[in-house]
């Protein structure tokens, strides 16, 4: 792989989501903020800021029917719309119309989308491939200001891919905790910012022609969830994540490390024979999902020289279905035309 | 220091009535978790005794544990007033006023002598106060010698307590209800979330309540003195908004995150504007910031509170012998 060169075709229309979980609230006021500027036209490169699920953001909770950011597999984006669909479902297609459609060459060209977590995850890019080129490239670039920023990704293909960004040619979900849900932090807004800005920035170096240098980098790839101990009639938890093991977040965890301790005060320990690193400790929204923390592996991806096809214009017939969409949400066309 | 110490040592010993039935609340806001979670393991020990002490256990508001929000309808932890706890209940009336309506025959009637002695009502806040002991007299001598105790037996956290100043019929919080009363909040954690250190503290804090109680139902002599750390609030600060759609246009300033209880001085930044200006505090008075960033008040308004610190003197205390 080292050695290897690609060339891929510019990366003009780039999606910026935000709010798709409506408490997460970096990307809410980023995205805001960007619909309030107006923000002046960039050689290169096309910018879609999209509030992701407005009516969730309204009432400041994940979701209001079910979680939006499960919604984008093929079968879903493709299920019959009746009067008894989930809030998410139909928006999930109308974003897959806006920003897709997923898996087409009318695709945006990156989906990035904006997250927050409770758990101490400092800025992590999130992704379903591990040879996604533009996303590792972006990944690189990011690690080399002064971010600490790691990059994970969920072995999915594409059309079980169930995230937002799965619906670009290439995407990513920036990740960036610990912040409570409903709560805006200066400091991670802050440093959501700077990922978004060295992101595009990389974006229009790349469009301009800059090649960029193949090498190893460390991504983590997800291996299995782990649940919290559960009363079996109740299916209340019975304790929570061990304080050895909070905010310990890509810290290794070996067999017999402790991981919970009950409220009755007992440790209990992990149990795997793997060491294996773990990821969203304590995630407030993953509870009802059923996952305490979980657990990955971590590996040198290679990634190959970049460099850049020729360029080709955004089609007409694009624009205008974008611009109708857009306009009912609040969402804003900026940039080349 | 001799000064002050002759000061409490002539304040007049007091004595009071044992305090026999002890009520702790958790889930008054149903997404406060350690309340929750340390009810529900003091429910499932089935621990209804700690010596002269009848423990009762409550789970507030469970229609809003439920569903692991703060509340249904409305806050629950402001319909305890006079006015609210006697308002008529009809069809219309919001589940959590009837539900206040329940507790105050359970625990109280507020006023009464049928009361709860002591009710110790558990909360979380997103803001770093670390262990806050709220309550809303500076002379209820039962509370502040709890405070004191714990002060003196808790390292794991910063120990503090806030002083609502008001008369008891104006008194809105469930605390309000027994014949003493104090909440105990622990931070900073996420709402929905419940943390091991948090949770730890929030248990060290109740069993240090039991174990004072117990030592004073037992005829203990409680020296008098100063209890230091006492927060009195004086004002609340909103964030900066739009005025067209009421939204905020600022976060709490990097260099006021996390720091509740220090001092802010005139000219200290306050917030950073999302367009990037600092807006600075431009009282006079040296006030102390506390539930800097609490994810519940941006609702109400409340971006933090202000507080004047000061220093309380305690007398002697004992239990009445019959």
């Amino acid at each position: 792989m080292e050695g290897r060169e690609v060339v891929l075709p510019t990366v003009s229309r780039v999606a910026l989501c935000g709010g798709t979980h409506g408490n997460e609230l970096s990307g809410v006021y980023l995205v805001r903020e960007r619909l309030k500027r107006k923000v002046e036209e960039e050689e290169h490169i096309s910018v879609v800021t999209v509030m992701s699920n407005p009516r969730a953001v309204q009432q400041c909770r994940r979701y209001t029917e079910t979680d939006l950011n499960r919604c984008f597999t093929h079968a879903t984006l493709s299920g019959p719309v009746t009067d008894k669909t989930p809030y998410e479902i139909v928006r999930s297609q109308e974003l897959n119309t806006l920003l897709g459609p997923k898996g087409s060459p009318e695709a945006m060209d990156l989906v990035c989308d904006l997250h927050n977590t409770t758990a101490n995850m400092g800025l992590c890019l999130i992704a379903y491939s591990d040879c996604d080129w533009i996303s590792l490239h972006i990944y690189r670039y990011l690690q080399m200001s002064d971010i600490p920023v790691r990059f994970i990704h969920f072995d999915l293909p594409l059309n079980e891919a169930y995230s937002l960004d799965s619906v670009g040619k290439h995407g990513f979900a920036i990740e960036i905790g610990p912040q409570a849900h409903g709560v805006v932090r200066s400091n991670i807004l802050s440093t959501m910012q700077e990922g978004v800005q060295q992101m595009l920035e990389w974006v229009r170096l790349f469009n301009s022609g800059t090649p960029f240098e193949g090498g190893k980098v460390d991504v983590y790839t997800m291996v299995k969830n782990v649940d919290y101990p559960r009363d079996f009639e109740t299916r209340g938890i019975t304790a929570a994540i061990h304080p050895q093991l909070q905010d310990r977040d890509f810290c290794l965890l070996r067999p017999n490390d402790p991981v919970f301790q009950t409220f009755s005060g007992e440790t209990l320990k992990y149990t795997g024979t793997e060491p294996l690193y773990p990821f969203f400790i304590n995630e407030c929204a993953y509870y009802e999902k059923g996952i305490a923390l979980s657990l990955w592996s971590n590996a040198a991806s290679p990634s190959p020289h970049m460099a850049l096809a020729h360029s080709r214009a955004v089609p007409d017939r694009q624009e205008t279905r974008a611009d109708t969409l857009l306009r009912p949400e609040g969402a804003r066309w900026t940039g080349a035309r | 220091m001799r000064k002050k110490m002759k000061k409490a040592l002539e304040m007049e010993p007091v004595s009071l009535p044992a305090q026999s039935r002890v009520a702790l609340c958790g889930g008054t806001h149903g997404n406060e978790m350690s309340g929750v979670y340390l009810v529900r393991e003091l429910q499932r020990q089935k621990l209804e005794k700690a010596g002269s002490v009848t423990l009762t256990t409550v789970i507030s508001n469970p229609r809003a544990v439920q569903v692991c929000k703060r509340y249904t309808d409305m806050d629950l932890n402001r319909c305890f007033t006079d006015a609210i706890l006697s308002s008529p209940v009809t069809d219309a009336t919001p589940y959590e006023v009837r539900r206040a309506q329940e507790l105050n025959t359970l625990l109280g009637p507020k006023g009464s002598v049928e009361a709860m002695d002591l009710v110790c009502d558990l909360h979380n806040t997103t803001a770093n106060m670390g262990l806050s002991l709220i309550s809303y007299s500076d002379q209820d001598w039962v509370i502040l010698h709890i405070y004191r105790h714990i002060q003196r037996k808790i390292t794991s956290a910063p120990v503090r307590f806030i002083l609502l100043d008001l008369p008891l019929a104006d008194a809105y919080s469930q605390d309000s209800l027994g014949k003493h009363g104090f909440s105990i909040e622990v931070g900073p954690q996420p709402h929905g979330v419940v943390r091991a250190d948090i949770f730890n503290i929030m248990k060290e804090a109740v069993d240090q309540t039991l174990d004072w109680v117990q030592c004073f139902n037992s005829g203990s002599a409680f020296e008098g003195g100063e209890v230091d750390d006492v927060y009195t609030f004086v004002k609340s600060v909103d964030y900066p908004r739009d005025p067209e759609t009421n939204q905020i246009t600022a976060a709490i300033h990097p260099q006021l995150q996390d720091r509740d209880f220090c001092p802010l001085h005139p000219g200290d930044p306050m917030f950073l504007m999302f367009s990037g200006e600092i807006v600075k505090y431009e009282g006079v008075e040296v006030l102390h910031p506390y539930f800097v960033n609490e994810c519940a008040y941006y609702e109400k308004s409340i971006a933090f509170h202000l507080a004047r610190k000061m220093t309380l003197t305690i007398p002697p205390l004992q239990v009445k012998r019959d």
